[in-house]
């Protein structure tokens, strides 16, 4: 290879990230701004966030983070690659890990049957959700956008409903279900870490739909899809099965992620605990960070893992809320997108 | 189901609920004709709401809580209005990520300037006054509803017949109507679209900080994270059931309000509210599903 054909390769490959790296470093630059605003420097915000993310055992929790993260990143990336966006993640969350919890506790069965039952009742609940959204397109032409969101809401609220009535664990101060028993829980993957056997279910995720997207006709069809929707109709692409189809694995993958986080970390079904750490909202952004493309999603899904963990050692060491990191994601997206740098306008 | 049970206070909620909805459902009307896609009205409007209370508490009056609101609101448009009127970035990823910047800078905010987390709320701090309308107040059954309410409803339904009368019967609504339509023969005939987006964009975030000033300062006098609780988006579908006409958004908006008070009623006789708390989202969706298979229906048949 000459000079120059290296020169054209580095810059094929390398010039679409240099916009998201200029977007990165405004989001720090605008949360630094704040930050003086408030009357803090933003070198110390910065180290501590850092140090936070990456140093001894804070490692160990950014890699924990990464696993519900990395997950609700491809739960967006897969219908983001279609042009479709699922912004119900957090119901079918919330469905699919109540759902487990249920199972886990109640069916009559093995522990090791139990806990694959529930980690599969997770999936399915969520799936199923996930395609009353698309039903709504499908049939009646409901946006997608619109159905996913509000459809949230009563998701939330009955699972809500439930954990205080009928599966009250009386015990417990906050409204929650009994606990799983230590047989039906995924287990520790790295002793003494908060790494469980959920990591290796989200990387084998991430594999399949990395490959699918790279080497089937199905991830070929969804690319075409997001590039040109009517160019992929015209190209025999039959969108309303593609919808069910996508919708489908992103609330199948939204439900296991659920089913995880309460057989994985939580051993048991809290009212808002699986949602309140947001992953739904980072894994959003994440994905489309990477225009939905899945390793770069899931690679998106670590750095804003870290910004997490590094946001609860900043807010202890130099109490700045932790939100921040919150408010520097957002920022990173909605620079890229006001540049056009995602989904060019037709 | 007694007479009782549609009573005065009934009405009362209803038309709090319709109120916050309508304003923001009037800012997506105005910014779909011409021809944007808003869906950040949720984020400008949780931004409006802390606005208010932020700017009537460190302000120390009412009137700086109504000015920060309406500001607040229209300055956090701009951002959509540079992103997507100005530089032609794709509005629904602008609106999303809006509404996520929304959600955290007014959390990051609460923590930062009043030191604390969830609920925001201070004594001194004065709501929007109800006016009395007299001959309307004393009606039986609706009266209190209609005519004992803060100046910000009367402003709501007024808005929405200038509004109607400002797109269908002015020169600047055709202008602004055309540019959503064709915006290359409008463009040919003179109209600025930019302009116009960037306007229309700017005022609807405008409304959507009042949405917000209704919500914070209308009957409660606090703020509370995430308090806007998805009216945003009941105020996009509004927009999609009324086909971006006023009078019918408008309707719409009534629909959902009158929902809203029924869940807090049910709940009122003893259901519990994380069931009730779902009756607006569920009666937006069986909205949208039965108008979206009768606008398939007539379609089918007219083609």
């Amino acid at each position: 290879m000459t000079v120059t054909a290296i020169r054209t390769h580095l810059t094929r490959r390398l010039g679409p990230l240099l916009p998201i790296l200029g977007a990165v470093a405004v989001g720090f630059g605008v949360c630094g701004l704040i930050a003086l605003w408030v009357g803090l420097r933003p070198s110390l915000m910065f180290t501590e966030l850092i140090k936070g993310a990456v140093e001894g055992p804070q490692f160990f929790e950014t890699v924990a983070r990464a696993v519900p993260l990395a997950g609700m990143t491809l739960a967006a990336a897969i219908p983001l690659r279609a042009g479709i966006v699922n912004l119900g993640a957090d119901g079918q969350l919330a469905l699919g890990g109540c759902a487990a919890a249920v199972v886990a506790l109640y069916l009559p069965a093995p522990d090791l049957v139990r806990l694959g039952a529930a980690l599969v009742a997770g999936m399915t609940i969520g799936a199923l959700y996930a395609a009353v959204a698309a039903a709504g397109e499908i049939f009646a032409g409901v946006p997608l956008l619109l159905s996913t969101w509000l459809l949230t809401y009563p998701a939330k609220g009955l699972c809500g409903y439930l954990v205080r009535t009928p599966l009250r664990d009386p015990t417990t101060a906050w409204p929650s279900t009994a606990r799983i028993a230590v047989g039906a829980r995924l287990g520790a993957l790295i002793p003494g870490t908060p790494i469980n056997q959920g990591f290796l279910i989200v990387v084998l995720v991430a594999v399949a739909v990395i490959f699918i997207d790279r080497r089937s006709s199905i991830g070929f069809e969804l690319r075409l899809r997001g590039l040109n929707e009517r160019f992929a109709r015209y190209g025999g692409v039959a969108l309303d099965r593609q919808t069910l189809g996508v919708m489908l694995a992103s609330g199948a993958i939204a439900g296991l992620i659920g089913a995880i986080m309460v057989l994985g970390s939580q051993f048991r079904y809290t009212d808002g605990a699986l949602t309140a750490p947001q992953y739904s909202w980072s894994g959003t952004l994440a994905a489309l960070l990477a225009g939905g493309e899945p390793l770069g999603s899931v690679i998106a899904a670590l750095l804003f893992a870290a910004l997490q963990t590094g946001g609860f050692a900043m807010e202890r060491s130099v109490e700045i809320p932790r939100v921040l990191t919150m408010v520097l994601q957002s920022v990173i997206i909605l620079f890229l997108a006001m540049r056009g740098a995602i989904w060019r306008r037709s | 189901m007694t007479f009782a049970f549609f009573n005065a206070t009934f009405f009362d909620q209803a038309v709090l609920g319709i109120t916050p909805i309508l304003l923001a459902a009037m800012a997506g009307t105005l910014s779909e004709r011409v021809g944007l896609f808003n869906i950040a009205l949720e984020g400008e409007m949780l931004v409006g709401a802390f606005a208010a209370i932020a700017g009537s508490h460190f302000g120390g009056t009412l009137q700086t809580g109504i000015l920060a609101a309406i500001a607040a609101g229209a300055l956090f448009s701009g951002l959509l209005a540079v992103g997507s009127a100005l530089l032609r970035g794709n509005d629904i990823v602008i609106g999303i990520s809006l509404n996520l910047l929304a959600a955290g800078l007014t959390s990051f905010l609460l923590r930062a300037l009043f030191g604390v987390s969830g609920t925001f709320s201070d004594s001194a701090m004065q709501g929007l006054p109800r006016l009395t309308l007299p001959g309307i107040a004393s009606l039986p059954l609706l009266g209190p509803a209609l005519g004992h309410q803060n100046a910000l409803v009367y402003l709501s339904w007024m808005l929405v017949v200038v509004i109607a009368v400002f797109l269908n019967r002015t020169p600047w609504g055709l202008r602004l109507r055309g540019i959503g339509e064709q915006p290359g023969a409008a463009v040919a005939l003179g109209a600025d679209a930019t302009r116009y987006r960037f306007i229309v964009t700017l005022i609807g975030g405008a409304l959507c900080g009042l949405a917000g000033l209704q919500l914070s300062l209308g009957s409660l006098t606090l703020f509370s994270e995430n308090m806007t609780a998805g009216r945003g988006w009941i105020a996009v579908a509004a927009v999609m059931l009324g086909r971006a006409r006023p009078l019918y958004v408008t309707g719409a908006c009534v629909l959902f309000g009158l929902s809203d008070a029924l869940g807090l009623r049910l709940q009122g006789e003893g259901l519990p509210n994380q069931i009730t708390d779902s009756a607006p989202y569920v009666v937006t969706l069986a909205a949208l599903v039965i108008v979206g298979l009768r606008r398939r229906r007539l379609n089918a048949a007219t083609a």
